[in-house]
């Protein structure tokens, strides 16, 4: 069994987390058959304290004060950033401003170890935080529809996962320090979408004035029925939609929704922490208790998260990195690849490359070159799951002859595939291609057109890869 | 064949059988009759008048379809019918099977028996251009009550193999029909040359490869020793169960002799569509072949 050490770094609206956590590797086959090659466990080695994410500004990160906080977090758990393997920085929340993530990446580079990849975005975080909390791994455990709200700061994250698979994700935002509290008990900030909630229950506030618990118990009750609408529960208003957190994506209900969970800070008073109202100088304990009060706790199955605070970092740091099928090809010497832009063949497209026509492929590319101006691509595409031998040396040429011509002397042709036939057409491509430049065929992964990629050093004698699949990257 | 075809050659038969020629105006009226009756939907729950016959009980989606009635949650157990192709939710009948799960379970059992009794095509073989050889065994009777004669050859057949291949090769690969005719029709045509081009491309010299009929895995022990090579493969069909009957799998020994013990075999099984699929199993074979001959040993000794 071989280990990997991976890092997860969490920037949200009002926290900064760091966890490390070990990955294991095993070939879970029997002895008399190919190898299979999987993640097999999962365990948090080191949960650190939960900081206040420091800002300069309302909405800007103070880098330099982050760069300290993963530092010392790095010390006290005893590792090094040259021992990490793999991971995940984060910035989520009102965080992910694409200022913040330059000032975050400028000051976490030498931190960010030769695997570890930033992701930011509403989308990605609802995912990440899915996962984290255990909604993933419920849902296909039990073959139900579930919703993860993960329930922040500034932002609720909420994605549903069928049987394991996402299959919606979105944002809004509603959060527990929307309306913040002094030391003395007044308001001290107010943000938009707070205003809105307040006046469609009838509620004034202003900042200065003293936080009074019932109006902002209404103002809570307010937006949990805007949460109510989201899972369908009500009809839709203008709300819903003025909630909505730009940048992310139309939430689409599952018709069979079945049970829901909760994660982030908010969380734990949804499951019936007890806690001031004020304790924290935000709405947060009012927010989940109005929650808990709620529709949402009577119309689903609620589920107990394995992780609530902690769950988007858990998710960050543990559940990024995938392994590559056991039997793939490759050329030596390629490894670690980072931020490869996905080249995706749809089904017709795909027809044509089995047919061995390589034109469409060659067209495609250059096209997707140019306009991402980049050098190289991953040609992803399904493959077939019982394909004969004649079909991929057919596939094999089209892809060789397509891209041979478009890319420049010396870049890899890489070509990664969902079923399970990559260590033969990698062989047929580097036959076909002499030796004249380096190729990676890998499988058992599944990526979307605009995806980017990593790739890590080969595992296991070098029989899988470990894998990445990122929506966005940042620089 | 359509099934009106179908119901008309049965009654046909069974028509014969009873005696004397049968005019086809008497079978046409027969199929008539009979159609309606074997369409009409039956207001019982269970029973033969449920099955529609038009439909193939074998088939995957016949299969993934749950025959138990009023589950408590029908979309977790169709999920979980597409994780296995074992016979669940099926329901019963009192105490016994439901009448489709028991044509279905012999439908899969006459596949099964189809795929040992039958032999391996003979148009196939020379599609591919493999000669064939059959060991000690005069029918499929005796190959399957003798298995030690399914190992050897007589010695006519060794000098026929020793005749028409080349010798000493660095490996050796044939393929066999082993317990499934059917695992050789579905996967060798995709397997073979799979492996051949893989260790062609590595340098590996591979000797000329042939058909064994009626043979057992240990009868590569026999050809290791007549051609001389280092390395011998079989690819032959496995005993065929009640989920597929397609499955192959490769016997790989270094310096295989006969006598020799089991355990020096390596095995890579569940080469079959439903497990991996043919050619990538032979692009890993080849892989396999060239770490075999490096260690120079095979089997649990490669293992450890």
């Amino acid at each position: 069994m071989k280990q990997i050490l991976s890092v997860g770094i969490d920037i949200g609206t009002s926290t900064t987390q760091v966890i490390f956590s070990s990955l294991s590797v095993e070939n879970t086959s029997g002895y008399f058959t190919v190898p299979k090659i999987s993640i097999v466990g999962k365990d948090i080695l080191y949960k650190g304290e939960i900081h206040r994410t420091p800002l300069r500004t309302r909405t800007l990160i103070d880098g330099e004060a982050v760069r300290e906080i993963v530092a010392a977090e790095f010390q006290k758990a005893g590792y090094t950033p040259s021992q990490t393997e793999t991971g995940a920085v984060i910035i989520t929340g009102e965080s992910a401003r694409k200022e913040n993530s330059e000032e975050v990446l400028r000051y976490l580079s030498d931190f960010a170890g030769e695997f570890v990849v930033s992701t930011a975005g509403p989308d990605i975080e609802s995912i990440v935080a899915g996962k984290g909390s255990g909604a993933a791994a419920y849902s296909e455990d039990n073959g139900v529809a579930v919703v993860n709200l993960d329930i922040g700061g500034g932002t609720t994250n909420a994605v549903i996962f069928d049987d394991g698979e996402v299959t919606a994700k979105g944002c809004l935002d509603i959060g527990g320090r929307l309306v913040t509290i002094d030391s003395s008990g007044r308001i001290d900030y107010i943000s938009e979408s707070a205003q809105q909630v307040a006046q469609s229950v009838g509620v004034q506030l202003r900042q200065g004035d003293a936080a009074r618990i019932e109006d902002l118990t209404k103002l809570c009750d307010g937006y949990a029925a805007v949460l109510e609408q989201f899972l369908g529960l009500s009809g839709k208003t203008a709300l819903l939609s003025a909630l909505k957190t730009p940048g992310s994506s139309d939430f689409e209900l599952h018709p069979k929704l079945r049970a829901v969970c909760f994660s982030g800070g908010v969380a734990d008073f949804v499951y019936g922490t007890q806690q001031e109202p004020f304790h924290f100088g935000d709405i947060g304990v009012l927010l989940g208790q109005a929650i808990r009060r709620s529709r949402i706790f009577t119309a689903f199955r609620v589920i107990g998260a394995a992780e609530t605070i902690r769950a988007t970092v858990v998710g960050a740091g543990t559940y990024t990195t995938s392994v590559s099928g056991s039997t793939i090809d490759y050329s030596d010497g390629l490894f670690p690849l980072k931020n490869i832009p996905v080249l995706r063949l749809d089904g017709k497209e795909q027809a044509a490359c089995f047919a061995g026509d390589g034109s469409v492929l060659r067209e495609k590319l250059e096209w997707f070159l140019r306009q991402n101006d980049c050098r190289n691509a991953v040609i992803a595409m399904d493959g077939e799951s019982d394909p004969s031998y004649i079909a991929v040396q057919r596939l094999a040429k089209a892809i060789t002859d397509g891209a041979d011509s478009v890319l420049s002397p010396g870049e890899p042709i890489m070509i990664v595939l969902r079923h399970d036939m990559a260590k033969v057409l990698g062989r047929q491509v580097r036959a076909l291609l002499a030796d004249k430049r380096p190729v990676i065929s890998i499988d058992s992964i599944i990526v979307q057109q605009n995806d980017y990629i990593d790739m890590g050093r080969p595992l296991m004698d070098g029989m899988v890869i470990p894998v990445v699949v990122k929506t966005l990257i940042f620089g | 064949m359509d099934n009106n075809d179908l119901l008309s050659r049965i009654i046909a038969e069974v028509l014969a059988e009873m005696g004397g020629s049968v005019p086809a105006s008497a079978v046409e009226s027969a199929v008539k009759a009979s159609i309606p009756a074997a369409n009409a939907s039956s207001p019982r729950s269970t029973g033969p008048a449920d099955i529609d016959i038009k439909t193939d009980i074998t088939s995957k989606e016949s299969k993934g379809t749950p025959t138990l009635e009023n589950p408590a949650d029908m979309d977790s157990l169709m999920r979980m019918k597409t994780k296995t192709p074992a016979r669940i939710g099926v329901g019963r009948a009192g105490g016994r099977l439901k009448t489709q799960t028991l044509l279905t379970l012999r439908a899969d059992h006459a596949a099964a028996k189809d795929a040992v009794f039958m032999d391996v095509d003979p148009a196939l073989l020379e599609k591919m251009g493999l000669f064939s050889v059959t060991t000690m065994c005069t029918d499929k009777n005796q190959f399957l009550t003798r298995p030690d004669l399914g190992r050897k050859f007589s010695d006519e057949a060794i000098r026929e193999i020793q005749s028409k291949c080349q010798k000493n090769p660095d490996v050796q690969i044939y393929a066999s029909d082993g317990l499934s005719s059917t695992a050789i029709k579905a996967n060798l045509e995709n397997i073979l040359p799979a492996i051949m081009d893989g260790l062609k491309a590595k340098g590996i010299s591979v000797g000329t490869p042939f058909f064994v009929k009626y043979g057992r895995v240990g009868a590569e022990d026999a050809i290791s020793e007549a051609l001389g090579c280092k390395v011998v493969c079989v690819l032959i069909g496995e005993r065929p169960g009640l989920a597929t009957a397609e499955s192959m799998s490769a016997y790989i020994a270094y310096n295989a002799t006969v006598g020799m013990p089991e355990a020096r075999r390596t095995v890579v099984s569940n080469i079959h569509s439903g497990g991996i699929a043919a050619v990538e199993a032979g692009a890993y074979i080849a892989d396999l072949i060239e770490k075999i001959l490096k260690a120079k040993k095979s089997g649990v000794e490669l293992q450890n």
